[in-house]
């Protein structure tokens, strides 16, 4: 017999009686303080957010990375970028990226995450290998919790999506908290209010 | 109100004065408390050794003298747990039923069933609250630190009932004081490390007075304060209901 | 293939004697439950932010009851969904079977150098040095799991690997590993120190091996947690991704994720979300992706109806930072892959004699079960899993002696009031020395009650006895 078969013929002999499978609420939201609360959440994850318009967004991000050099960006109506990322084939081209812009899907108050498909990206590699990360998101684009997130997106639609809470940090040390693990070292997230 | 007691064996045999104390409050209470002679253990030792198997005859023997009563009232949490817990492994006829149900932890009986609102007792100490585990989570005496339920304590809100005591606040509310039965013996470096711990925190707060629901807890935390030379006594929490001149 | 390795009898793990070691530095000691007691806080602050907490919890036991109850089904459906996906399924019995397939997809490959994400799995599957063995470099690029894997140690901790590490002594490590300045112990600058480090093995890798938190039955696709990007880093330059997981990280939708991941990075560490949470549905263009599901010992666990509900563990680690044995033990002193509660009644399944001792490694304090946000009864099956070490004959002649002699006596209250009054009597009359002999283990550090000359029920039959229920008086 295959190991699949044996496994699932011994998974069948032991499994419990049949236990129903419950209903999944999406559980009360509070009536406002939407934005606020997303706003808490990314600070407590280390993140930024900056209420703005989109077309002061290339400004602030002058700014923000003076020193900035290679930037991409997946939001070309927004901020232009220096390279293309459409022209790289291999994502290890991708390891002087200093910073990349892209948009997000939904954003989550409860814990500041941030939905992002690969159709966003470009490259996979791009969102975690960028030393710094820009996301545009659309302020009616929040969410309370991950019960509405997970309501309004489709995860299988793509061939890959992240939620993205705050820049990439460790406690592995002693549990002192480090932003710039791996991945980015900031993320800012640019809302977009009307 | 058919009450009876029942004393843990290792209090009968060490700590007289607490069986005596809790007879005291249950009659203050007005209860008619009969005490089997006949009693000696409910089986916790050998059961949590991982000898339950051999204790089946000593928990047969509890059911059967303890059956025809309304309730059965103990000065320990730990006790009861087991046997509303751990007696599922008799055969659930009425009388393991009955026995399960209404075997009951002292401050869980005043509460619960007597609904006592006002003591007479006096005991003007700075004393410390060891929430014993086995009544906090096996019997929920009170909310335990870990589940976002509405904060309670049966037993903190009797000792408020007490003339001139206060109640210290501590660290750790709820953390494990090491005694764990027979791990007192068999892992007695992390024990006696728990027990040290735990007592470090009531004295740094300022307790004279350590109680709890459990004696076996405070033996092990008494024990090592003595040894130790610690400011700090122990109280079994019956002792402080009653009042420091019963 | 390997040659087996000979049969070796497996020595008992001896907590007790770890613990003693451990607990022996007690500054040390004091430091490592502080640092665990702080990430207990800060579990309890990011739960009470959550009104519907407990509402939670309960959810996520009964939609992983209910799974585990059709796991035959759901394992089904997820293979014939990934493979729609283009995700290439594998079964592996053991962990050898496991450690084969992952090398053959290796060697098929030719990599060389293959950078690894945490997955307790592969630890439990002794990956890293089955494939070490057959010439392949393995990186593990979490942060805590590459200092012990510089050190040359397993991780005491199955969410935060080398709790157990001083940060000087990480700067000792890195400074002769990766050549940091001497004396370096700052976490920030040793942190980095690791990124760049590290970053250097994500660009040259040919392969990259993740663990699974969650695959989804209904849309065939997998999803991995992480606070540091190590994860996403290596999958996404490689032009290979194999995932590990065992059979029970089943669930059957996507709406369970936010159910499950509601729970899992607050019970873990306080944090309301991991910073990244990755979906993985297709593979990358040019990529091939990989799944391995794994069994060793988890359908016969499945079987085991006192101990089954433990297979719904979604490894937070919340049961371990809680434990008052763990804070004060540390992690390699249990023996076992995973530590800690969750390990104390995952492992005796996986080898009774060898584990017979971890579930007395508790005072069956019961907050490991107040904590799990999946609700396992942790100290119920630490308590049934000691009974079993009993009937199984585990337990010592001497301890098996003592409880035969006890349940003689609690039988009968006459030898009850008898052997009581003996004992008080040699309390009283023997000298000092003999009382606090090296053999009365609970005198070593501990004062024994002053013995009362009169029991509670002699001095109730002499006064009070009128009062008394005579039943069972004479029995």
């Amino acid at each position: 017999m295959s190991s699949r078969d044996a496994i699932l013929q011994a998974v069948r002999q032991n499994r419990p009686d049949p236990v129903p499978r419950p209903p999944t609420p999406l559980f009360a939201s509070p009536d406002e303080g939407l934005t606020t609360a997303f706003v808490e959440a990314q600070k407590r994850a280390g993140g930024t957010v900056v209420s703005t318009t989109a077309d002061a967004i290339a400004t602030l991000l002058d700014a923000r990375f003076p020193d900035a050099r290679v930037i991409a960006s997946t939001a070309g109506d927004i901020v232009a970028g220096s390279m293309d990322l459409h022209a790289v084939a291999d994502p290890h081209e991708l390891a002087d990226l200093d910073l990349l812009v892209c948009r997000g899907v939904v954003g989550v108050a409860e814990n500041g995450a941030i939905w992002i498909p690969k159709a966003h990206l470009g490259h996979r590699a791009a969102l975690f290998i960028a030393q710094h990360l820009a996301i545009v998101l659309d302020a009616n684009a929040l969410v309370w919790n991950l019960h509405d997130a997970y309501a309004r997106i489709d995860v299988a639609e793509d061939s890959f999506g992240v939620f993205v809470a705050g820049p990439s940090k460790t406690a592995d040390i002693e549990q002192s908290l480090v932003i710039g693990a791996h991945g980015p070292r900031s993320l800012t997230v640019f809302l977009l209010t009307e | 109100m058919r009450v009876a007691l029942f004393v843990p064996c290792y209090i009968d045999q060490l700590y007289p004065a607490v069986a005596r104390a809790t007879l005291e409050v249950l009659e203050r209470q007005g209860c008619t408390v009969s005490v089997p002679l006949g009693q000696t253990c409910c089986g916790q030792p050998m059961a949590n050794a991982g000898f339950e198997a051999g204790s089946v005859g000593t928990m047969q023997r509890f059911v059967d003298l303890f059956a025809d009563f309304n309730y059965i009232v103990a000065p320990s949490g730990s006790c009861v747990a087991h046997v509303r817990e751990h007696y599922k492994r008799l055969p659930q006829n009425d009388a393991v039923q009955h026995v399960r149900a209404r075997t009951m932890e002292l401050c869980e009986f005043l509460t619960d069933v007597l609904g006592v609102e006002q003591l007479d007792a006096r005991f003007p100490h700075r004393v410390g609250l060891h929430e014993s585990c086995h009544g906090l989570r096996g019997l929920r005496l009170a909310s335990s630190s870990e589940l976002q339920v509405p904060r309670f304590s049966k037993v903190q809100r009797l000792l408020e009932l007490v003339d001139g005591l206060e109640l210290v606040p501590l660290d750790r509310a709820d953390e494990c004081c090491g005694f764990g039965g027979t791990f007192a013996v068999t892992e007695e470096a992390l024990s006696v490390k728990m027990g040290r711990d735990r007592l470090r925190d009531h004295v740094a707060h300022g307790a004279e007075i350590i109680t709890a629901t459990d004696m076996s807890c405070l033996m092990h935390l008494g024990g090592l304060a003595r040894r130790q030379q610690m400011p700090v006594q122990i109280r079994h929490v019956a002792e402080i209901l009653r009042g420091e001149d019963g | 293939m390997s040659t087996p390795l000979p049969e070796i009898p497996l020595p008992v793990i001896d907590h007790a004697a770890a613990a003693a070691r451990f607990v022996a530095d007690e500054a040390r000691t004091n430091w490592h439950d502080a640092s665990l007691w702080q990430v207990r806080q800060k579990r309890d602050r990011a739960a009470q932010a959550v009104p519907e907490w407990e509402a939670l919890r309960d959810l996520a036991s009964k939609i992983k009851a209910h799974t585990l109850s059709r796991l035959d089904e759901y394992l089904a459906q997820f293979e014939e969904q990934a493979t729609a996906n283009g995700i290439q399924v594998h079964w592996a019995k053991d962990a050898a079977e496991h450690n084969q397939i992952v090398h053959a997809i290796l060697a098929r490959h030719g990599v060389q150098r293959l950078v690894k994400s945490k997955s307790m799995l592969t630890e439990e599957c002794g990956l890293n040095p089955y494939l070490e063995a057959q010439g392949i470099e393995v990186v593990d690029t979490d942060l805590g799991e590459r200092i012990v894997q510089l050190a040359g140690e397993g991780p005491s901790h199955i969410v935060m690997p080398a709790i157990h590490v001083k940060k000087e002594e990480i700067g000792a490590l890195f400074h002769e590993k990766i050549g940091t300045p001497a004396g370096e112990a700052d976490p920030g600058r040793l942190t980095e120190a690791a990124r760049q480090h590290l970053r250097a093995h994500f660009l040259s890798a040919d392969a990259a091996l993740t663990g699974v938190n969650f695959a989804i039955a209904e849309t065939g696709g997998f999803v991995v947690c992480t606070n540091e990007g190590n994860a996403d880093l290596g999958v996404h330059l490689t032009p290979v991704h194999i995932a590990s997981m065992g059979i029970e990280k089943i669930i059957p939708a996507a709406e369970h994720l936010g159910v499950f991941l509601r729970l899992l990075a607050r019970s873990a560490t306080g944090q309301d979300l991991t910073v990244y949470t990755s979906h993985f549905h297709r593979p990358r263009q040019g990529q091939e992706l990989h799944v391995v599901l794994v069994d060793n010992g988890r359908s016969a666990h499945l079987g085991r109806a006192d101990f089954r509900d433990a297979l719904k563990c979604i490894r937070c680690g919340a049961c371990i930072n809680t434990c008052p044995i763990y804070r004060r033990s540390g992690g390699h002193s249990y023996g076992s892959t995973v530590p800690g509660p969750i390990g104390s009644i995952l492992t005796p399944g996986i080898d009774l004699k060898k584990y017979q001792h971890l579930p007395f490694a508790s005072t069956l304090c019961g907050s490991c079960g107040d904590v799990c946000p999946v609700k396992i009864d942790i100290p119920g099956q630490l308590y049934r899993w000691r009974q079993l070490v009993t009937e199984e004959g585990h337990a010592g002649r001497s301890k098996r002696r003592v409880m035969a002699v006890a349940g003689q006596i609690f039988r009968n209250p006459r030898l009850f009031r008898w052997a009581g009054k003996l004992g008080r009597r040699l309390l009283r009359w023997l000298p000092q020395r003999a009382v606090y002999h090296q053999r009365n283990v609970w005198g070593r550090a501990r004062d024994l009650p002053e013995p009362p000359r009169q029991s509670f029920l002699e001095w109730y039959a002499a006064h009070r006895s009128d009062n008394a229920n005579k039943k069972g008086h004479d029995q």
